[in-house]
């Protein structure tokens, strides 16, 4: 082709030790990552283990956290967790998918980058400070306006009974809501926009309004990737401590009331490991076991996610430029 | 003024020679070979003390300042922290390092060694005694109170007996205008209000005193909840630490809790008098936790609760802190060092506790502990 091709041709073959080296050491630290999280694992297991032994498979089902007695079990917690992630995706999930379509379909094309920014800087405030806004500023807000006015229209409902303390299982969901919007809109905004123009412009050739291109053309085919959005943002909000921990109020007691305090894995284990000490092994052991069931539900979730987003990002049909 | 001109124009070069005396302060008259020069010189001069305050740390280190570590309550923090730090001044050649991570940590880390000395707001139970490599002593050093703060319209001063509390943290009596609270403050204006009880989250000493004391004078709280620095709450919401409790009270008009007095007095928080084993009514204070300390019958191995204490001006939500250290210590340097500090804190630490609203030990109650500490062997 040109002069240069066969001139390089004649240097000498290069040295394969230093690609090999390279490719070794790299292939080390991306192991670490699994090392890491198998210690992890494995740590948790072993300080679980007076726990494990004391109560197996029945610590998930049991109700009863009594350090005193030294009866302890995963259920106030895990329901606690459970609650209020789901009810912060919940929240979330709504504002979440109708800012990333405003950002992908609807803004105008000077304000979508600042907006995205935006988002994402949320995303990167401490939890400790919205914790800390949350009790200051959210929760007495939220005690005095909307909390009165759901039991006084909705007080039927076993759901939103009993005494309105302001730190609830409620005040965590929509703390929770507040932290994962930013990675749920990130992702959904992704998945949207991995959706080819050559189908929206099909669309608008078949006399679609703008709303009909977004229904059809664009929500429809990401309905998986909005699932997995929802579910990193799961993932996140399983996990979320300290903001929780200052907005929950808790209380290891499984009451049907959202305005009742509660309490979480993450919380749990953050209140209460100091302090546990009273039967030598068993307590720190039962948070210990704590810790492993919340590294379970959190490696399954974001797994699964991933998953379901991988599926959706990779096929991307080349549409016209 | 002219002395400092010359002698600031003699190392500069010509430029500056001929500037006139009263402009010479002017650096920006020098030569720029000069002000270099001058900049180098402030570099090394800097570099230099830099390397003296190094060089005087690093002595400091060397001349074998002693460490010794502790760690436990958060309850009698304040007191310690001003102690070791007031103590530095009487022996520059010991430094107290003092980690407040809970009594139950303290408890667990003089058991496992890891730290020199140990404080707990709880006597240590004879299974963890029995952990222990050697004997731990129980040096109780100031006493407490719990007071009950609450948080209502006009702060009014309420008055409440053991069996009133523990119902109201069993969830039994759930709104501030029970007939029983009524019958307790007559006259008092209560609200037609949710009691909104709040507890500590995380295991404290602050717990035990309180629960020590509902478990001694209610039979049910004994039957349902118990003793412990954890406990399982049966009602209301739980907050980490002191002040998250008090910062919660502050929050919730209808809030009730525990917490340790001097957070109820800096915070303003009113707190309920209590009724005491003599039928008094007590309000807490330094005096009322010393007349407690004072009725308290205390064994020799000074593992004692003083709640519901004796004494007609006992007020009865009130417990000791104590340091823990063992009997026969390793290092006879930090043994000796430990134990002239532990009788200067008995002999000359009362002023300073009070000022913290903590409660000195009792003169006879002292001279049994100062025998106790000479018994420390090293």
């Amino acid at each position: 082709m040109n002069s240069i091709a066969p001139q390089s041709m004649l240097l000498p073959p290069p040295s394969r030790t230093g690609d090999a080296a390279f490719k070794f050491l790299t292939w080390c630290m991306a192991m670490m990552v699994f090392v890491l999280v198998a210690v992890v694992g494995w740590e948790l297991f072993r300080g679980s283990e007076p726990s494990l032994r004391q109560f197996g498979w029945r610590f998930l089902t049991r109700a009863d956290w009594d350090p005193v007695s030294g009866a302890f079990g995963a259920l106030p917690f895990m329901f606690g967790t459970f609650v209020s992630s789901l009810l912060g995706l919940l929240l979330a999930l709504p504002l979440s998918v109708a800012a990333a379509i405003y950002l992908t379909e609807l803004a105008p094309g000077w304000m979508r980058q600042p907006a995205v920014a935006l988002i994402e800087m949320l995303a990167s405030i401490p939890s400790v400070i919205l914790g800390l806004w949350g009790m200051v500023v959210l929760v007495p807000w939220l005690n005095a306006h909307p909390y009165p006015w759901l039991q006084r229209v909705l007080g039927f409902l076993p759901l939103f009974r009993g005494h309105v303390y302001g730190p609830c299982l409620l005040s965590a969901a929509v703390i929770i809501a507040i932290m994962i919007v930013p990675i749920v809109t990130s992702i959904s905004r992704e998945v949207f926009r991995a959706v080819p123009d050559s189908r929206r412009e099909a669309a608008y050739a078949l006399g679609a309004t703008r709303w009909e291109v977004t229904r059809l053309a664009v929500l429809k085919g990401s309905k998986r990737g909005i699932f997995g959005a929802a579910m990193l943002g799961l993932g996140r909000a399983l996990g979320e401590t300290m903001a929780v921990t200052m907005v929950v109020g808790n209380s290891t007691v499984i009451s049907p009331s959202l305005f009742a305090p509660g309490c979480t894995l993450a919380s749990g284990i953050a209140t209460q490991f100091a302090e546990a000490a009273d039967n030598f092994n068993l307590y720190p052991g039962a948070l210990y076991e704590l810790g492993l069931v919340l590294l379970a539900i959190t490696i399954v979730t974001n797994i699964l996610a991933r998953l379901l987003v991988g599926a959706v990002g990779a096929p991307r049909h080349p549409g016209p430029a | 003024m002219p002395e400092l001109a010359k002698e600031m124009s003699q190392d500069c070069h010509a430029v500056s020679l001929s500037l006139p005396h009263g402009q010479v302060s002017n650096l920006r008259g020098r030569c720029s070979l000069c002000i270099n020069t001058m900049r180098i010189r402030w570099l090394w001069m800097w570099l230099a003390g830099l390397a003296a305050v190094l060089t005087l740390e690093g002595a400091d280190r060397a001349s074998a300042q002693l460490l010794i570590n502790g760690a436990g309550a958060t309850f009698p923090y304040p007191i310690y922290s001003k102690w070791f730090d007031e103590y530095s001044k009487v022996d520059p050649s010991v430094r107290f390092n003092y980690q407040s991570i809970g009594s139950g940590a303290g408890q667990r880390q003089i058991v496992e060694g890891t730290v020199d000395f140990g404080a707990s707001d709880g006597p240590m139970s004879d299974q963890n005694l029995a952990r222990a490599p050697g004997k731990i002593l129980h040096v109780p050093t100031v006493a407490g109170a719990d007071v009950i703060a609450y948080n209502l319209p006009g702060a009014p001063r309420l008055r409440l007996d053991g069996p009133a509390i523990a119902d109201i943290f069993l969830g039994k009596i759930a709104k501030w205008n029970d007939p029983r609270l009524a019958a307790l403050n007559p006259g008092a204006a209560l609200p037609k209000a949710d009691i909104l009880v709040v507890h500590r989250a995380d295991g404290s000493g602050t717990t035990y005193i309180l629960v020590d004391y509902l478990s001694s004078v209610s039979g049910e709280w004994q039957k349902r909840v118990g003793r412990g620095t954890a406990v399982k709450w049966p009602a209301g919401l739980g907050a980490e630490g002191n002040e998250g409790v008090t910062a919660q009270i502050k929050q919730m008009p209808g809030a009730m809790g525990c917490v340790e007095l001097v957070y109820a007095t800096q915070n303003q928080l009113p707190c309920a008098s209590v009724k005491n084993a003599a039928g008094n009514f007590i309000a807490p204070s330094v005096e009322t936790v010393t007349e407690a300390l004072a009725a308290a019958a205390i064994p020799d191995d000074f593992r004692f609760s003083m709640v519901n204490a004796p004494g007609g001006r006992a007020y009865p939500i009130a417990s000791a802190t104590w340091l823990l250290v063992y009997q026969q210590q390793r290092n006879a340097e930090k043994g000796r060092k430990m134990v002239e500090f532990l009788k200067w804190a008995l002999k000359e630490g009362g002023p300073m506790a009070r000022q913290l609203d903590f409660a000195p030990l009792p003169p006879d109650l002292s001279k049994r502990v100062l025998a106790e500490i000479d018994g420390i062997r090293y």
